[in-house]
């Protein structure tokens, strides 16, 4: 039916599954990194922390991706050329797909973690504070363990829309599932069975994520009462 | 960095800046009146065209809005039966497909927000209604909807900001919206942090002046419903 395409298919899927995961994790780093910023006492830190959410979330994706990768080859080989540097260097579309999407989604998730964290009652610091625990003990054994839990729901839909918006990576030349589609449908002159097989594989990523979020969502809620209307 | 070419071409920019625009306003406003009774039968619990709106939304909030372009406008071209029809000059033209799947799409994302916000709505609201008497239809007109609407405000706004941002895509089908306006005058020039980040800026202005207008329509309609 796929013209034995569908083992290329599945290479494909392979490839965006691996640069959404790796992603995710820059985006994860990032997030963290920017909740504490606007959390803390310094103001420069607060700033800039809102400096990159507020326009990271003001440009489309795409725009971002294309003037990270054309406009990072033509800074590199510039920077490259100052320091006597002068064989051309070609930016991996891999890596920069990986840090376009981790960059954009870490802004989001920076305000995801906020809220996670401002969720957390003060007095939970404060008896960790009480026992003599040393501040990295507060955040590995009290603060962070909980804050993930306020943090789930907001983290599973950004990584709905991340897995979902590495279909642009294609236009950066990757040859992720969407370019995997697009060699197909152009071989086979059968776009529209080709462009459906990647939707359903799409579908089926972002399915089997909602039912392992709804599963992490139950175990990290153990011990937690709900109200009930 | 220079901006002179960039300032050469302002008039490419603007244009641009049009077409996203138009294809915004086009697709939230379609979607936003396609969504509306959709969701009304969505909120319709256990029947069976609550649950086939259910997965038509599944499907489009499911798979990225790309995909769903290149289905439409690549895609329907396959079959012969689709080239022959009267649909095949719209269907063949970039502009119409782009703006079927970004209406479609949006649509998804409306419906559920409007029907979440239906689900959510104050039981007292919808009981004060039956208890004095009005008939279905006029509850939907006069307590449902304008209630559910209100209250889907907020929600709706990150959908319209995701929205714009989705027009981007347009500009892979050869649109010269403003991405394809950067991408042109990138591909001319080679000046790519120059034209990208004007388009940037051009993004940047619209995101703030859509959030400002929602900030004005929620004070206005939402503010007043909510506790004090």
């Amino acid at each position: 039916m796929l013209h034995g395409f569908l083992p290329s298919l599945l290479e494909g899927a392979a490839v965006t599954l691996s640069l959404a995961l790796a992603a995710l994790a820059v985006a994860i780093l990032l997030g963290l990194a920017g909740a504490m910023a606007k959390l803390s006492s310094w103001r420069w830190a607060r700033g800039l922390a809102l400096i990159y959410t507020t326009l990271i979330r003001g440009v489309p994706d795409l725009l971002l991706m294309l003037l990270i990768f054309y406009g990072g080859q033509v800074g590199l080989n510039a920077l490259a050329l100052s320091v006597g540097h002068e064989d051309y260097i070609d930016i991996n579309p891999y890596a920069a797909g990986v840090l376009t999407i981790g960059f954009i989604f870490g802004a989001y998730l920076t305000e995801a973690f906020r809220g996670a964290f401002l969720a957390l009652p003060p007095g939970q610091a404060e008896a960790g504070l009480a026992l003599g625990m040393s501040p990295r003990q507060i955040a590995w054994r009290i603060t962070w363990p909980q804050m993930f839990r306020h943090a789930l729901p907001g983290l599973a839909n950004n990584w709905l829309v991340l897995i979902k918006s590495t279909a642009i990576v294609s236009v950066i030349g990757l040859s992720d599932l969407m370019t995997r589609g697009q060699q197909a449908a152009g071989t086979t002159r059968e776009p529209f069975v080709f462009y459906l097989a990647v939707a359903l594989i799409y579908l089926g990523f972002t399915s089997v994520s909602e039912l392992i979020f709804a599963q992490l969502q139950k175990r990290l809620s153990t011990g937690v009462s709900q109200g009930r209307l | 960095m220079s901006f002179d070419i960039v300032v050469d071409n302002i008039a490419l920019y603007l244009d641009g800046a049009l077409t996203t625009l138009a294809l915004l306003l086009i697709s939230l406003l379609l979607g936003l009146a396609l969504a509306i009774p959709l969701a009304l039968l969505r909120s319709l619990q256990g029947s069976w065209i609550s649950r086939l709106i259910w997965v038509y939304t599944y499907i489009f909030r499911g798979t990225p809005m790309l995909v769903q372009l290149f289905l439409i406008y690549y895609g329907l071209a396959q079959f012969e039966a689709v080239r022959e029809s009267i649909f095949w000059q719209l269907l063949s033209s970039a502009w119409f497909c782009v703006c079927l799947s970004f209406t479609l799409n949006t649509c998804a994302y409306t419906t559920e927000i409007i029907a979440g916000s239906i689900r959510a709505l104050p039981a007292g609201e919808i009981e004060a209604a039956q208890a004095i008497g009005m008939s279905r239809s006029v509850m939907f007109r006069r307590i449902v909807l304008p209630s559910a609407l209100r209250r889907a405000l907020p929600a709706y706004s990150n959908e319209a900001i995701f929205m714009l941002h989705g027009t981007a895509l347009a500009s892979i089908v050869t649109i010269l919206d403003l991405t394809g306006a950067a991408r042109q005058v990138n591909a001319t020039h080679y000046i790519p942090f120059e034209a990208f980040i004007t388009a940037a800026l051009f993004y940047f202005l619209l995101t703030l002046i859509l959030v400002g207008l929602f900030h004005k329509a929620e004070a206005r309609w939402l503010k007043p419903l909510l506790p004090r």
